[in-house]
């Protein structure tokens, strides 16, 4: 497997809080270049606020990030995205009054304009949707071509590292599994490192090297994709009729 | 046969709604129009008549009206009409052919305009008065319609403008073209001393915050009596000359050197040149920046301000980059001001006036400059429109100022505004960018990566 001694993003023991409620407690996560890494749990688990805590936007009170070898917890938002991580956020947060392809150019914002016509191209290859619509407004994209717009524009950034925090939110089964196909394929041909967070357990763990189960704001479980998927707890809690 | 029977019936029901109208009229009326109160000479003070004939007019007016609109303009029951997407004057604005060719026609005609056989002192001051406004309307709109924050303390920037230039020629005698820079730099320093406080608000907690803020200066402005004169405000400002050749009739004068008849009108022609350029600046500058990366941010801001963070865009500097840029203009604007008017006071720079430019803005569709271009048009334009309105006078009595309708005129635009155009006269939000100038985008991206 990969290299377990040096982690892409290490998260040890984060705890953070909004005002005097504790929403994280003690969380240690391990990701690994190369890896799909999917984290579950049920709705006000924390998965959100954990993206966030990464991302810097909420500040780990306790605890540290580590992104390539660097201390992140301390960063600006914008510092930490330059290193290389880009997230797409829950409920997907396209800019809507913008058309198709200035969505995609500010998540370009902070990279090597050179790359531009080059990522651009790459994007329109892995969604072709996004191109015939480029001139529409975002706002006005039906859920999916929203979910892979939000996912183009974080990956327009060049990342080392993609979160994405419950992309098949809100989408008809058939689309979701397109995307997940889709980030399945840029694992495979680019070695993208992805870290998902998802209530869509099925689809999101079949997908994942590893995964972690996190309840109330605890890691509860954690393992394979596939021990997870095996594993009861997580069958009775997180797949109920999700496996079709 | 079937039609008959839909059509007769229905008008029942209307002249219900429309008696229905005159009541909550009637209720509104008789505070304003059916009881007036008179200071009498004696100790009481004030006694009350009731103009019941005034009340009566304005709820008949009211009947009427609203009777009209039931049988011609409101959409009748069982006829779907499909909703009404845009206007045809918004659609020719909005569409990038014709608003490219309305600009350069508008930009020629303001050239023109001071030597048109109809432009006489008064209509050129209101052209200056005019062309003022659509400067702090492209300004504010930076603030307001790109970045998405709520600033309704604007005109403190132009006090700030207008004052800096009043005490850095007063003082140190420096001339226009040195106080204008100046100016804007001050006034963009406090864009960002008001803009540290509010990042974090937003909506009506910012609105609130810089409302106060604008008041803050005016009552500075006002009780720093020796710094600023306090009410007395700063007379004798020097006026702006013309390359140094001062406008009077002295032998080294503009008119003198040029061999021209001293006339006070080439001073007033000079200064709308004047405001004409540092409008047609601002315009190109504006322009140019919602083009630019920073532009693109600021909308993005806008739009979501989480979304601008997770993608790595520093909304701290967005933020203030917005006010300051935007109070930027507001000092340059005020800076005229003062040279115009050769005398500043804070009565000047009072709420009413960050109202007009909000209004200007939020009528002229937010993001649209020749929206801007129109709404000022019609709110400056339309206040002059009521003085002339002498004629009301025959109904209103004697001591009917036509001016005074200002408010009213404000109310009624906004009121058609949100029944017509609830997303302002060019709503239409043209893209920044367009395919085939992928050049340029690369480029302008390189300035962003920077900072
Ligand atoms: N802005 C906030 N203010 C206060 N509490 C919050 C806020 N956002 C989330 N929470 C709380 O934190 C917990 C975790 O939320 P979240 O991370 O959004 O869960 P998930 O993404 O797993 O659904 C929940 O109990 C939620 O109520
Ligand atoms: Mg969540």
């Amino acid at each position: 497997m990969a290299n377990m001694s040096n982690p892409l993003l290490a998260v040890r023991g984060v705890e953070t809080f909004y005002g005097r409620n504790q929403a994280l407690f003690g969380i240690d996560i391990d990701i690994h270049q190369g890896e799909i890494v999917t984290m579950i749990g049920a709705n006000g688990a924390g998965k959100s606020t954990l993206m966030m805590a990464i991302c810097g936007v909420n500040r780990a009170v306790r605890g540290s990030v580590t992104f390539d070898g660097k201390a992140i917890h301390e960063m600006p938002t914008h510092e930490i995205i330059r290193l290389g991580i880009s997230q797409s956020p829950e409920g997907r947060r396209i800019f809507p009054r913008m058309t198709v392809y200035e969505n995609l150019q500010m998540g370009a914002v902070n990279s090597d304009p050179k790359y531009f016509a080059e990522d651009l191209a790459r994007i329109y290859a892995l969604f072709p949707i996004l191109e015939k619509r480029h001139v529409q407004r975002a706002g006005t994209l039906s859920g999916g071509e929203q979910q892979m717009l939000a996912i183009g524009r974080a990956l327009m950034a060049r990342p080392k590292l993609l979160l994405l925090d419950e992309p098949s939110l809100g989408l008809a089964p058939l689309v979701a599994k397109q995307i997940f196909d889709t980030l399945r394929e840029l694992n495979k041909t680019e070695g993208l490192t992805v870290f998902l967070v998802e209530q869509n357990a099925y689809h999101a763990l079949r997908l994942a090297s590893r995964g972690y189960v996190m309840v109330n704001g605890r890691i509860t479980l954690s393992g394979t994709g596939a021990e997870l998927l095996n594993h009861p707890e997580v069958g009775a809690a997180y797949l109920g009729g999700g496996s079709h | 046969m079937s039609l008959h029977d839909q059509t007769s019936p229905s008008l029942l029901p209307m002249i219900k709604r429309s008696v229905i109208a005159t009541i909550i009229a009637f209720f509104l009326f008789l505070p304003t129009l059916g009881l007036k109160t008179t200071a009498s000479g004696g100790v009481d003070g004030l006694f009350l008549t009731y103009r019941w004939l005034l009340l009566g007019i304005g709820c008949g007016f009211i009947f009427v009206i609203r009777m009209a609109y039931e049988l011609f303009w409101a959409p009748k029951d069982g006829d779907q009409k499909p909703a009404k997407t845009q206007s045809a004057l918004a659609k020719t604005l909005g569409s990038a052919k014709i608003a490219k060719s309305v600009g350069p026609l508008l930009l020629a005609f303001a050239i023109v305009f001071p030597f048109l056989p109809f432009s006489d002192r008064y209509i050129l001051d209101l052209g200056i008065l005019i062309i003022t406004y659509v400067m702090l309307g492209w300004g504010l709109q930076i603030v307001v319609g790109l970045a998405g924050l709520l600033d309704l303390g604007y005109v403190a920037f132009y006090a700030v403008g207008a004052y800096s230039y009043a005490l850095l020629s007063i003082h140190f005698g420096f001339g226009f073209w040195m106080c204008l820079p100046l100016a804007g730099l001050l006034a963009a320093t406090w864009g960002i001393v008001l803009g540290f406080p509010v990042l974090r608000l937003r909506g009506d907690y910012l609105a609130i915050v810089t409302l106060a803020f604008g008041e803050i200066i005016r009552v500075i402005l006002l009780n720093w009596r020796g710094f600023t004169g306090g009410s007395n405000g700063l007379s004798s400002i020097p006026r702006p000359s013309f390359f140094g050749l001062p406008f009077n009739q002295e032998p080294g004068g503009f008119a003198a050197t040029f061999g021209l008849e001293y006339s006070s009108m080439q001073r007033i022609v000079f200064l709308y040149f004047l405001i004409l350029a540092l409008a047609v600046f601002t315009f190109f500058v504006t322009a140019r920046l919602r083009r630019l990366p920073i532009g693109r941010a600021w909308e993005a801001l806008r739009e979501d301000e989480i979304a601008c963070r997770s993608l790595g865009i520093n909304t701290v500097n967005t933020k203030l980059s917005a006010f300051a840029i935007g109070a930027m203009f507001g000092g340059f604007a005020g800076s005229f001001f003062a040279a115009k008017q050769a005398f500043v006071s804070p009565e000047s720079f009072n709420f009413m006036e960050s109202a007009t430019i909000l209004a200007i803005v939020v009528l002229g569709g937010m993001s649209s400059q020749l929206g801007v271009v129109f709404s000022a048009i019609a709110m400056v334009g339309g206040v002059e429109l009521l003085r002339q309105l002498q004629f009301l006078k025959v109904i209103f009595g004697n001591d009917f100022d036509p001016s005074q309708l200002r408010l009213l005129l404000f109310g009624l635009a906004m009121v058609l505004m949100m029944l017509w155009r609830p997303r302002g006269l060019v709503s239409t939000r043209m893209p920044t960018v367009f395919l085939k100038d992928k050049k340029t985008v690369s480029a302008a991206m390189i300035s962003q990566g920077r900072g």
